[in-house]
Parts: structure tokens; C-alpha cells; sequence
């Protein structure tokens, strides 16, 4: 698919595209961002579009927004190849990958029902992150999530 | 080696040459864990926060420090203390921290102990989180292996609940840091969590299989027995077969090398047979003994005293 027919969805003016999203994913991104059911800004999203790199991929666009550090995270958890592409008066004035973090904190719920990180004590969760696959390491009970990522973010 | 202050947590913790320190400082104080007294740690104090039942680690600690010459501060029942009344255990350990030299701790929470060493002003020893570690349970096992058997090129079972039983995972990792060559024997449902199997051979551990505890008998240099929990089988049938495979009698020692040591980290159930404690094999009364001077030499060694 050329560039031309997938932008005739509706250009943005400003905003965010994120790109190369793992298929299957463009939901969970857009949970990340907050957007569910009102959301006042023009949001577009793309399932399983064909990619030369990846096969297929999902991509998400969204107006007038930038993301922060904690959603940049939260989205390289769930897919580590995905792309921002800061858009500035309809160009790309920015492009980026997302970055893997070393640790993670106050992002994702742990898995272990009896990790302290789950109780009333004054701890937030704590994880190590592993790449290829992603994998995360409780720091307090060292259980490991390495499936639905998406499910257990915070 | 720098050890003074600092916190006793996991044994992941721990080099091999750390571990050895240790030991060989349970070594010079095992004569005074016999009976005796020092004042080595006249003047300490050690608050024991155990929100969990013990008895081996509990009195253990409490004698290490009788024998020292320290004094011990106890949480006390339940019912006794704010822990009723809601208390977090992180306000617990901030407030005790300031009376007390270390904090033995047990509590149900994985990850407790991590979390208590966040919020306190002096040494946590871990003694028990949840399913998580119990360091100075290992520690002690090493001292028994080592002093009763011999810790270089090691064959050692390890029988029973592989799953759920915390003592296990530290005690396999500790042992591939010796090279030891480890045989996992479990039935099926309790087999070690292919994680921490998948870890322990990262670490390079020799560890294979089987549920079939005879077949090996007869060579192995250490044969640790766990409990085996009714609990965890839905099926009482299923149980008692388990329960009865794993079981040691004196007919089942008539093949093994004479210099095989038999150890349980205590309470036993029905896995060793009473008729094996007057066996030349039977080594867990002494294991539970040497809890005293490993536990002796951590409090030395966490509070800054030379010995
Ligand atoms: N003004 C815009 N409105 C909506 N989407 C845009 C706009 N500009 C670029 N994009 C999209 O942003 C992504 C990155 O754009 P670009 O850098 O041109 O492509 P690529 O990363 O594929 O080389 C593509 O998915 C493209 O369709
Ligand atoms: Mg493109
Ligand atoms: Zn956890």
C-alpha cells in the first residue's frame, strides 16, 4: 500500500503517529493513551496493514497530542519496534523508536497475587526488563511476566 | 570482604567465596554454639519480627545470641501487638530499627524481606518470605554438607515437593556455585518450575530428573529429604502413592555408600521413617543444630564484630 492511499484516511495536522506497532496491538496502545470511548481529538487506527519489514502491522494516529515518557514506556513493553513520529503542520518533524527500559516502575501489576508489591505496604511495583523477548522480573518476588504484557500494565 | 551492615536477603546474594567466609566463621564459633557463653555481642540487640510461625529459626537465633552475649527483642503474639490494628509491616520495620542492632524477620509476603531492607536503618535477615528465600536455611545446609560430607564434587538428591518448597530453590542454586551435581526427585505434579530450571542452567548447574528415587540410592553422597504436603494433591489416593515412594526406610539404605548422609530441613512428616534416626546416615538432628553457628556468624558478621 502506498504512502498516498493511507494517508487519505484524513492527514493529521498535529499529533502523533505511532507506527510499526506489533499487529494485534493497536488496541492496547490506544488503552495506553487513555482513549476509550469519549475521547474529543481525531483518532484513527489501522489493523494488520501489510509491512515489508514486519508482514503485517497496526499503526494508531492521534491528534493533537504527544506522548510522555511513562506511555512511551508502557508502549515498548507490549511492542519494542513500534515508531513515534512527532507530526508538526501535517510533516514529520520527528521520528523515533521506542526505547526499551532497563526498569520499570509503578507500571505494571504484578502477577504473584502474594508479592508485597500486591499489599498495602508503601511499594510500588518494581521490574527488570529483559529484551527479545520482553520479559519482566518482579525485583520483590522475582516471578516473571512474559505473556500479555498489555494486561497487567498499570 | 565487606559484610558489616549489610542486609541478609537471598542467597543470589552471595559469591562462593562469600559463602565460604561464612561457613568457616560458623566453624570457629561452632565449640561456643555447644554450650558456652562470649561476649562478642555484649551490648547488641536483635528484634526477632516473625509474623509467621517458626521454631527452628526463631529459638536458633535466639540462642545464637544468648551464646553472644546479646539480648533479643520479640515481636510478640499478634493479638499483643499493632500488627492488629493494621499496621504496615514497612512502619513496623522503621520503628524497630531504631531499637534494635538487626531484624530477623519472617513474614508471608514475597519480597518482604527486600522491601523491609528499603525502610530500615539496620541489617534484615531474611528469615522466611512467602515462597520466596530463606538464606540462613541454606546456609546451614551448605554447613552440614560440607562439615558431614564434602562440598567439592558433590552428588546429591534432593527429593520431594520441588515446586512450592522455597529451601529447595536457594539450596540448588547455592550448590552450583560448588559444581555439585544435583538429581531432582519429584513426582510429576512437584516437579521444579521450569523457570528457576531454566536458571540454574544459565548458572551452569549439573541438574537432571527422575521420579524414580531408588534407581539412584546408591550414588549419592547426600540425600535431602522435603515434605511432601497433603495439601497440595486434590486426590488423597494420589498422595499416599506419593507419599509412600518417597519414603525412606531403614530397607531402602542397604545399597547406598557408607559415607551417604540423609538431611531434612525439619519438620519432617512420614518421609524419613524413625527407625532411620539411629541409622550412621541420619544427619538432620545436627542439621538443625548447626542452624545455631551459621546463625552466630551472621550476626558477627552483620553487626561488625570480629571474630
Ligand atoms: N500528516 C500526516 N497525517 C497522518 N499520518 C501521517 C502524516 N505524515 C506521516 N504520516 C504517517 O506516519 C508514518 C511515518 O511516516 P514516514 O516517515 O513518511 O514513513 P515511513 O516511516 O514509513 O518511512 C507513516 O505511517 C505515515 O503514513
Ligand atoms: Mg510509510
Ligand atoms: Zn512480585
Amino acid at each position: 500500500m502506498s504512502a498516498e492511499k493511507e494517508l487519505r484516511v484524513r492527514p493529521i495536522h498535529n499529533g502523533t503517529v505511532i507506527d510499526r506497532i506489533l499487529a494485534g496491538q493497536a488496541m492496547n496502545v490506544l488503552k495506553i493513551l487513555g482513549v476509550k470511548g469519549a475521547y474529543s481529538d481525531v483518532v484513527t487506527m489501522a489493523m494488520n496493514v501489510p509491512s515489508k519489514a514486519l508482514g503485517q502491522k497496526d499503526i494508531v494516529k492521534i491528534e493533537n497530542r504527544e506522548l510522555e515518557e511513562k506511555e512511551l514506556d508502557k508502549i515498548s513493553l507490549i511492542s519494542p519496534g513500534a515508531t513515534i513520529n512527532i507530526i508538526r503542520d501535517f510533516e514529520v518533524a520527528d521520528k523515533y523508536q521506542v526505547e526499551l527500559p532497563e526498569i520499570v516502575e509503578s507500571m505494571v501489576k504484578c502477577i504473584n497475587p502474594n508479592c508485597i508489591s500486591n499489599t498495602k505496604e508503601p511499594v510500588t511495583s518494581k521490574f527488570e526488563v529483559k529484551k527479545d523477548p520482553v520479559q519482566l522480573r518482579c525485583i520483590y518476588c522475582e516471578n516473571i511476566i512474559m505473556e500479555n504484557i498489555a494486561e497487567h500494565l498499570l | 570482604m565487606r559484610f558489616e551492615r549489610r542486609h541478609i536477603i537471598s542467597m543470589k546474594d552471595f559469591t562462593r567465596e562469600e559463602i565460604d567466609y561464612i561457613l568457616d566463621r560458623a566453624a570457629k564459633l561452632e565449640p561456643l554454639a555447644r554450650g558456652g557463653r562470649s561476649d562478642l555481642l555484649a551490648g547488641k540487640i536483635l528484634a526477632l519480627l516473625f509474623y509467621e510461625p517458626s521454631t527452628r529459626t526463631r529459638m536458633s537465633f535466639e540462642t545464637a545470641m544468648y551464646r553472644l552475649g546479646g539480648n533479643v527483642l520479640n515481636l510478640g503474639s499478634k493479638e499483643a501487638t499493632s500488627i492488629v490494628k493494621g499496621e504496615t509491616l514497612a512502619d513496623m520495620i522503621r520503628v524497630v530499627s531504631t531499637y534494635s542492632d538487626a531484624i530477623v524477620q519472617r513474614h508471608p509476603s514475597e519480597g518482604s524481606a527486600l522491601m523491609a531492607a528499603e525502610f530500615s536503618l539496620v541489617p534484615i535477615i531474611n528469615g522466611g518470605d512467602g515462597a520466596g528465600h530463606h538464606p540462613t536455611q541454606t546456609l546451614l545446609d551448605l554447613y552440614t554438607i560440607r562439615k558431614e560430607s564434602h562440598l567439592d564434587n558433590l552428588d546429591i538428591a534432593i527429593v520431594g515437593d520441588l515446586k512450592y518448597g522455597r529451601t529447595v530453590h536457594s539450596l540448588t542454586y547455592a550448590l552450583s556455585l560448588y559444581g555439585a551435581n544435583i538429581t531432582l526427585v519429584s513426582p510429576p505434579q512437584l516437579k521444579v518450575p521450569d523457570q528457576i530450571k531454566a536458571d540454574l542452567k544459565a548458572r551452569g548447574a549439573r541438574v537432571r530428573e527422575t521420579e524414580n528415587l531408588e534407581e539412584i540410592l546408591d550414588s549419592i553422597d547426600v540425600l535431602y529429604m522435603t515434605r511432601i504436603q497433603k495439601e497440595r494433591f486434590p486426590d488423597p489416593t494420589e498422595y499416599k502413592k506419593v507419599a509412600g515412594a518417597y519414603k525412606i526406610t531403614t530397607e531402602y539404605l542397604r545399597n547406598v555408600r557408607d559415607s551417604m548422609i540423609i538431611m531434612h530441613p525439619l519438620p519432617r512428616l512420614y518421609e524419613i521413617d524413625s527407625s532411620v534416626d539411629t541409622s550412621s546416615h541420619a544427619r538432620y538432628f545436627e542439621q538443625s543444630f548447626y542452624g545455631v553457628p551459621i546463625r552466630m556468624a551472621l550476626l558477627t558478621i552483620v553487626m561488625g564484630v570480629e571474630v
